[in-house]
């Protein structure tokens, strides 16, 4: 009686978010692969099957590839950028504490978290704009007038300028969970490593820092994968541009599929970003989980 | 010793000064703009102040009608959203966390692996599927991505929270004859509450400020959420830079004061979503 309770429970209990699963997330992988092999606009009946032809295209596709060679920029400067200040803003809260105005500096800091990737690439693409903005009046009042540019519509930097706000609006999330991570490092090795003479930067470099190397590990996947799905920010700021400098796979994908009603290609393009996300993942996963059994 | 502790600490004020000017600059243009006459922009120093602060701007903002019914859309489907994926993920992770079956483990890390599931591969199929069954164009076609989207790393934090809740009091409850499901309801939910409300307020920051499935799935201005809006003002208000700024700050406003008056909660949730 009481088993097959449990055994009606397991089942409805599971249901919805099988049921959710299903239709939002697994059917619709299948059905992008399926859909990779056809040549369609979406709107007419008639799928013309095509066999391997998208994917011999995407092979040949040197946007796509630009848009991967971009994708591995993001993580590159992503992971260069944003985990070494989110750590130095981490240590930097945890010194102040004691300090009043830190609680304001805390609470500035994580501002840009809050805010819409849509409505923080708005806002920086009038704060790079060249008449309006306010880098180049700042370039220029500090005697920079040469560094002054159209940030966005230059084709050697645009991508850069990008990058530089994706950290700026997630810098505050690995700060905090650094911080997070450093508070929970019993006080009693701080006080005993001061006492045997430990500075404090010694004391970060020798035991805070190998002690949260766990939380470190996991914001570096997620920085990773994350770096491989942008999408909002770039859309909003340069829609890809200038001439593809800024192209992400995501962007790429969006553009065949949506505006250009290539349903078939846009979904191989799809498939390709799911493949080389899941493939990094799993490399990911054996790689930190051979690590942790090392350790 | 004394001396050196005031050194440290303005050493470390200044260092926080220049992150505070880094983090905080791109809030005080916006704002300030905000309040500056369309042309003044134009003409003075772009960090000055407002020559002559004026309202008409937010006030055309709120009083232009759409403004408040995008607010209107947003807080619904973020809402019924939540509500959904806190129910499912509940009942899923119980299951995770106490029930002894075969596919216990398969199941839970193939919902897990959804983690990683770039969303865009999933654009095209939704998109033809909701128009299919007659939801595009309405805010109730963003419910079912909304939801299958955020509930795997919600069944992941709650099953890790329900995991660490004692058996004792269950096993108590089973012997005065508590089936599964009363015990979910009475014992599990309750002491589950406080991940709940972390889970709660992380899932309302990330589906308030969702634009992909938005921009795919919703056109008439009427039905569309907040950050698509957003996007739309930016369009009708292109010359008009203090307009959009006004936009910009009154759509940020309600998180950050959310953020400033519960702090606490809002930094767990956000660290919820980081997983251990």
């Amino acid at each position: 009686m009481a088993a097959r309770e449990t055994t009606w429970t397991i089942i409805l209990f599971l249901l919805p978010t099988l049921v959710f699963l299903s239709i939002f997330v697994i059917w619709p992988i299948v059905s992008s692969f399926r859909l990779s092999f056809f040549e369609w606009d979406g709107i007419n009946p008639v799928k013309d099957p095509v066999g391997l032809d998208n994917w011999s295209r995407l092979i040949h596709d040197g946007i796509f590839w630009k848009a991967f060679r971009n994708n591995l920029t993001v993580v590159t400067l992503s992971l260069a950028v944003q985990m070494p200040i989110g750590m130095g803003l981490a240590i930097l809260l945890e010194q102040g504490e004691k300090l009043f105005i830190f609680k304001i500096f805390k609470t500035v800091y994580f501002f840009p978290m809050l805010m819409s990737s849509v409505a923080i690439g708005i806002l920086f693409k009038y704060v790079y704009d060249p008449i309006f903005g306010i880098i180049n009046p700042a370039l220029e009042a500090v005697g920079l007038e040469a560094w002054t540019r159209s940030w966005l519509g230059d084709t050697g930097v645009a991508l850069y300028a990008v990058i530089a706000v994706i950290c700026w609006q997630y810098i505050p999330f690995y700060m905090i969970l650094f911080l997070a991570a450093l508070r929970g490092i019993p006080e009693d090795l701080r006080d005993a490593a001061l006492m045997d003479g430990a500075t404090e930067p010694r004391y970060y470099r020798s035991i805070a820092l190998p002690l949260v190397q766990g939380t470190l590990r996991t914001a570096m996947i997620l920085s990773l994968i994350g770096s491989l799905k942008y999408f909002d920010l770039i859309w909003v700021m340069t829609e890809g541009g200038p001439s593809n400098a800024s192209e992400l796979m995501a962007t790429y994908m969006y553009k065949k599929a949506f505006p250009s009603f290539e349903m078939g290609y846009g979904s191989a393009v799809a498939s390709a970003m799911f493949i080389i996300v899941m493939v990094i993942a799993l490399v990911m996963q054996s790689l930190t989980s051979r690590f942790e059994t090392e350790v | 010793m004394r001396a050196r502790k005031f050194a440290n600490n303005t050493v470390l004020i200044l260092i926080g000064l220049v992150w505070l000017v880094i983090a905080g600059a791109p809030f005080y243009f916006m704002a300030m703009t905000g309040f500056k006459e369309r042309f003044e922009l134009f003409s003075g120093d772009v960090f000055a102040f407002p020559q002559n602060p004026t309202f008409t701007n937010y006030n055309e903002v709120l009083t232009g009608g759409t403004f408040f019914n995008y607010v209107k859309n947003s807080v619904l489907i973020v809402a019924v959203a939540v509500v959904l994926i806190l129910i499912f993920s509940s009942m899923a992770a119980y299951v995770f966390a106490r029930m002894k079956f075969k596919l216990n483990r398969p199941l839970f890390t193939l919902i897990i692996a959804g983690l990683v599931i770039p969303v865009h591969i999933t654009l095209i199929p939704v998109y033809l599927f909701t128009r299919d069954i007659g939801l595009y164009d309405s805010l109730w076609g963003l419910l079912g991505p909304y939801v299958a989207f955020n509930l795997p790393l919600s069944i992941f934090i709650l099953t890790e929270f329900m995991r660490g809740i004692p058996r004792e009091m269950e096993e108590a409850a089973y012997i005065d004859g508590c089936g599964p499901v009363r015990s979910f309801v009475r014992i599990m939910l309750p002491l589950s509450m406080p991940g709940l409300a972390t889970l709660a307020i992380y899932n309302s920051v990330v589906l308030w400020n969702e634009f992909v499935f938005a921009f795919v799935l919703i056109t008439s201005p009427s039905n569309q959420p907040l950050p698509l809006a957003i996007w739309e003002y930016q369009g009708q208000y292109s010359m008009n830079i203090p307009a959009i700024m006004s936009v910009l700050t009154l759509s940020a406003l309600p998180l950050i004061l959310i953020y400033m008056a519960g702090q606490e909660k809002v930094l767990r949730g956000m660290m919820a979503g980081a997983l251990k």
